[in-house]
Formats: C-alpha cells, structure tokens, sequence
C-alpha cells in the first residue's frame, strides 16, 4: 500500500467515527440530558453497548444503574485521569482538547445517578495542563449553577504512582493515604470515596457518554461490532510510519491495524500497555482488536524485527516491579523474581526451563494477587514468553 | 521553629482535613521541590497525625519526595517507548552536561536527575520533566539547551 492510500484509508476510518474530537455544543447536549428522565439516560448509555475505555471494559450503563439504586448521603462521579498504562496518552490530549465533553459526561451522570461532587483525578505528570483544566471546571460550575443542576466538579492530582489509576487505590490517595488498593467487594459504585456511592469513569468513557446523548444510542451502535461497539481512541507508538492518537472503529483485525500503522517490518504487537497481551506476526490476522479479541485502554505498542522482546519484556517487568504498592505478598515478591529470573537465564545462571517455573508463577500471580496490578503481570509476561521464547531465553 | 511560608500558605489554602493531605504536600514541593523533615512534623500536628504516618504517605508517591532536590527537578521517561526512541542517549548527555550520577543533584543544589516511568508521551519520545513542564522528541544536544535554558531563567 502506498503512503497515499494508507492516509485515505485512515482519514476514511477516522471520519467513519469522529465523535470525540468533533466541535460539539456541549451546553446544548447537556440541556438536552436535563430534559430527559433519568432512567432514560441510563438506559441510554446502557443501550449503546458502551464499555469502559479504561481498560477493564465495564458496561458503563450497568455500573451508574449500580449507582444509582446505592443509598448515601451523598454521592460522587470520579474522571480517572491518572493514565497510568505504558503506551497510553490519549486522554491527555482528549482532556486538552476536549475537555467539554468529560465535563458534560460527569454532568450528565451526576444529573442521571444523583451525584452531587465530581473530581478529575489527575496525574501529576500532566501538571501542566492542571490550571487550565480547573479553569474549565469553573466555568462549568458556574452553568451548572444556571442550569440549576446540584453539580460541582474540580481537580485534584495524584503524585506519580501507577496504581493509583485502580479505582479503589485512587480513592484512597484522594483521601489522603497511600495509595494501596481496597478489597473488593465493597465496590465503589455502594461504598467509594468517603465511603458514599462513587462512579469511576475513564476520561474517554465520559466523553463519550456526551455524543451518545447527543447523537443517540443508535448512533453509537452502529459503529464497530456486536461485541465492541462504538469508537475507541487508539494511542500509537513504537516502530511506527505513523504514530499519535487515532479515533477508530473496533473490531478491525491486527493486521489491518497493521498495515494502516506499521513499518512495514512489525513483527509484534503490545496491545493493552504493559500490562496487556503482546501479538506476534503470525496471529495478526486472526486477532480482532475488541472485546471479543484483545480488549484494551487503547495503548498499542509496535515493534519491528530489529527490535529485542527479551529488553521490552525486561523493561515492563522493571516497570511492575517499581510500581507494585507491595501490600500483597505474590504481586510484591513475584514482580522480582521474575524479573530476576528472565536475566538469570539470559546469564545462563539458571536453565532454560526454568522459564516454565516462572510461567506458572505468573499464573499463580494472577489469581493470588489483591489487585489488577499483580493479577495482569501474567498477559504480557506469558504472551511474550510464549512467542519469543528462543529472544527471551538465548 | 519559624513556621514553613509554603506550609501556611498550603493549609490557608487547602485546609487540614484528611483529604487535604495530597494538596498541601504537593503544594509545598511546588515550592520547594521536596519536603524537609520538619515540614512532615509541621505537617503532622496541624493534621492530627504522627510524623510517621505523613512520612509513609509521602514515600508512596514518587512525586512527594522526602530527599534533598535541587530547584529543577528532570524526570527522564525510561519506558519502553521513549527506552526504543533513545532514552540512554538522552541520560548520557544530561549526566555529562550536569557531571551528577542518575539520582544526584548537582553541588550548586540547581538540578537533580531522575528517571521516571512513562509519562503519557510515547509518540514523542525521548521525553522528559522539568519539574512541571514537558519536553518531548529530545535529542542530546537538545536536552542540553533545556538545562542551559534553567540555567538562564535561574538567573534572573
Ligand atoms: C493498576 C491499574 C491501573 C489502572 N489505571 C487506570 C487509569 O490510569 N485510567 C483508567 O481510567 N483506569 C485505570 N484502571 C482501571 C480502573 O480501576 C477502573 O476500572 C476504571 O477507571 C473504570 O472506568 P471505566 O469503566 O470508564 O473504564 C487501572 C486499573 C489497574 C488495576
Ligand atoms: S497486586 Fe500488587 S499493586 Fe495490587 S495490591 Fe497487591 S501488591 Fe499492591
Ligand atoms: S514511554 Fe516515555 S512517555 Fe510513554
């Protein structure tokens, strides 16, 4: 394919979706959300098919019908934009350029669900862009105000900790602790943030809960597939023609996806950030990007022929192990030892089948761990081994 | 002991209930870059809390820190993304350029050079932090009119 019809391709694939970073009247999709009952918009959002953007795709419909059947004294939305994953960085430049529409979205649920507080947690790393975005809020609280809907929504910023982005780590660092994962259940959405009803929502998740309301559930549906509907925007790095941040459809195979973004010599794919599934060339074209395939937060990590699996797969163990809060014994010591492991059979200290033990040690990880941390470290550690065994262990 | 000027400021600002914590230790390293272990104890008996427990929340957070930094922090992003797109060259330069180790702070108490973990701009790598603001698709010589660009600012 030449460069010309990659970019038509592309442009036509985007155009096909162009729902988050389109120029919408926001105060108008949130007037129009304010007209309509609040069951309605549940079942709105319930009847798109929209799944979380974050990463663990929860129907977003089922998690504020969750909240707002809790009983509290007061509840509150949370825009998670602690965008934490490796290789993600599409909700910094959503929340830039299109911070409306997140805003609409908490509006909107507060409106649907009963909240009353809102925050956007967001990382420390995006600092930067913190006042700006407070601006923002305060010019929608004043239009909540006029729109005499109980609402107010401000910033708050984490302080450089990958965990923090799990839901129940982020509500205990906005309260003032360190940030270690909750046991599950209770589940925010019956005791959260101050222990009250609290719906976490990904900051594209709300951006798209506006264009639902604005163009319909329909709509919506009519994008991607039975299993993924809607768009997903697709943060793109590595060894790339073309890399940035993609609004797409999902449901495309790897090998479109591929074809459209590669180098024309990828031979794996880290879909999912560190903590996803890693792809190699010859699953591309079996593999559908999507909840029925490899669901992801959007991160896409290429690779080409030239490039070491043993160092990447080194580099997000090193990432996990400095990242894991330590408050759980297999997630802790297991981050390690695994990493210890893969250079002790690189340096020939252990032998090669070794790599089995710590295969089933990721296992043993994934279901003894407290928290998604420790429980994901398995997809990448026994996908990358699987495929790239003679790179990980010669 | 003379009160910490960030400190008031912080608590006049964000109050000294629990949830306040995280703004107001932020807002004394945006101050001062890193937080002093009398700043913890002032910290603590304003909130309620022992010196322990502010310290452990602190040291969760590789952004609050509890060790000496100079008045530009640089954070380079060492994940896979920016690692592939020439991190080491970029650390070279700066080691070079700063004569400090990864994790030193430079005698004149101006720059400390860390690494961080991705920092949500992998399309651009080599990237990296000085204190809040970004810096993307670095090159050594580039990294290198950044600091000289402090160095300036410091001046004036
Ligand atoms: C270690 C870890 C880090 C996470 N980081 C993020 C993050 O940065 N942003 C995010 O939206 N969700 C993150 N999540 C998922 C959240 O816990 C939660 O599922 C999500 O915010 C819910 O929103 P959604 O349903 O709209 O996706 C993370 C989960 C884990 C286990
Ligand atoms: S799995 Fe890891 S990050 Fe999660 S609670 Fe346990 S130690 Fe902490
Ligand atoms: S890998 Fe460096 S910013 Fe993401």
């Amino acid at each position: 394919m030449s460069n010309t019809d990659k970019n038509e391709i592309l442009n036509k694939m985007q155009e096909r979706v162009n729902l988050i970073f389109k120029n919408s009247d926001c105060s108008a999709i949130l007037d129009k959300a304010l007209t309509m009952k609040q069951d309605d918009i549940i079942k709105s959002v319930t009847d798109s098919g929209l799944r979380g953007r974050g990463g663990a795709g929860f129907p977003t419909g089922l998690k504020w019908k969750g909240a707002a059947a809790a009983s509290g004294n007061i509840k509150y939305i949370i825009c998670n934009a602690d965008e934490g994953e490796p290789g993600t960085f599409k909700d910094r430049r959503i929340l830039e350029e299109e911070a409306d529409k997140v805003i609409t979205g908490m509006a909107i649920c507060a409106y649907a669900v009963g909240v009353s507080e809102g925050y956007i947690y967001l990382r420390g790393e995006y600092n930067f862009m913190k006042d700006k975005l407070q601006g923002e809020c305060d010019k929608w609280n004043d239009k909540f105000k006029s729109k005499k809907l109980n609402f107010t929504v401000n910033v708050r910023s984490g302080a450089g900790a990958y965990v923090c982005g799990e839901e129940t780590a982020l509500i205990e660092s906005m309260e003032g602790r360190r940030g270690e994962p909750r046991n599950k259940p209770p589940f925010p959405v019956g005791a959260g943030y101050m222990n009250e009803p609290t719906v976490v929502n990904n900051v594209e998740t709300l951006a798209y809960v506006a264009t639902i309301i604005d163009k319909g559930a329909d709509y919506f549906k009519s994008i991607g597939t039975k299993d993924s509907m809607g768009g997903k925007v697709f943060s793109v790095s590595g060894d790339c023609a073309v890399k940035g941040i993609y609004e797409l459809p999902l449901g495309m195979t790897m090998q479109e996806f591929v074809d459209l973004f590669g180098d024309g010599d990828t031979k794996a794919v880290q879909v999912g950030g560190a903590s996803g599934t890693c792809v190699p060339r010859k699953n591309f074209a079996t593999t559908v990007i999507g909840f029925e395939g490899v669901p992801t937060g959007g991160s896409m990590m290429l690779f080409n022929s030239k490039r070491s699996m043993f160092n990447a797969l080194r580099n997000y163990l090193e990432f996990f192990e400095e990242e894991s809060c330590g408050q759980c014994t297999p997630c802790r010591v297991g981050c390690q030892q695994l990493l210890k492991g893969i250079e002790a059979i690189r340096s020939g200290e252990r032998p090669v089948s070794y790599i089995e033990e710590l295969r089933k040690l990721a296992v043993t990880m994934s279901v003894a761990s407290k928290c998604g941390l420790g429980q994901s470290v398995a997809s990448p550690f026994n996908s990358i081994t699987e495929h790239f065994r003679e790179e990980i262990c010669y | 002991m003379t009160p910490n000027k960030a400190f008031s400021e912080a608590i006049n600002k964000h109050g000294v209930s629990r949830d306040s914590l995280l703004p107001v230790l932020q807002y004394v390293i945006s101050k001062e870059q890193w937080l002093k272990e009398e700043t913890m104890e002032e910290v603590a008996k304003a909130f309620g809390m022992s010196a322990a427990e502010v310290y452990g929340v602190a040291t969760f957070y590789s952004f609050l820190d509890t060790e000496p930094r100079g008045r530009y922090v640089i954070r380079v992003c060492r994940t896979i993304s920016c690692d592939m797109a020439g991190k080491k060259e970029i650390i070279e330069s700066l080691k070079n350029e700063l004569r400090v180790k990864t994790g030193e702070t430079t005698p004149d108490g101006m720059f400390t050079l860390l690494e961080t973990n991705c920092m949500g701009w992998c399309h651009k790598g080599p990237a990296m932090l000085v204190n809040d603001d970004v810096f993307t698709e670095l090159t050594p010589d580039k990294a290198v009119a950044v600091i000289q660009e402090y160095r300036e600012k410091s001046k004036q």
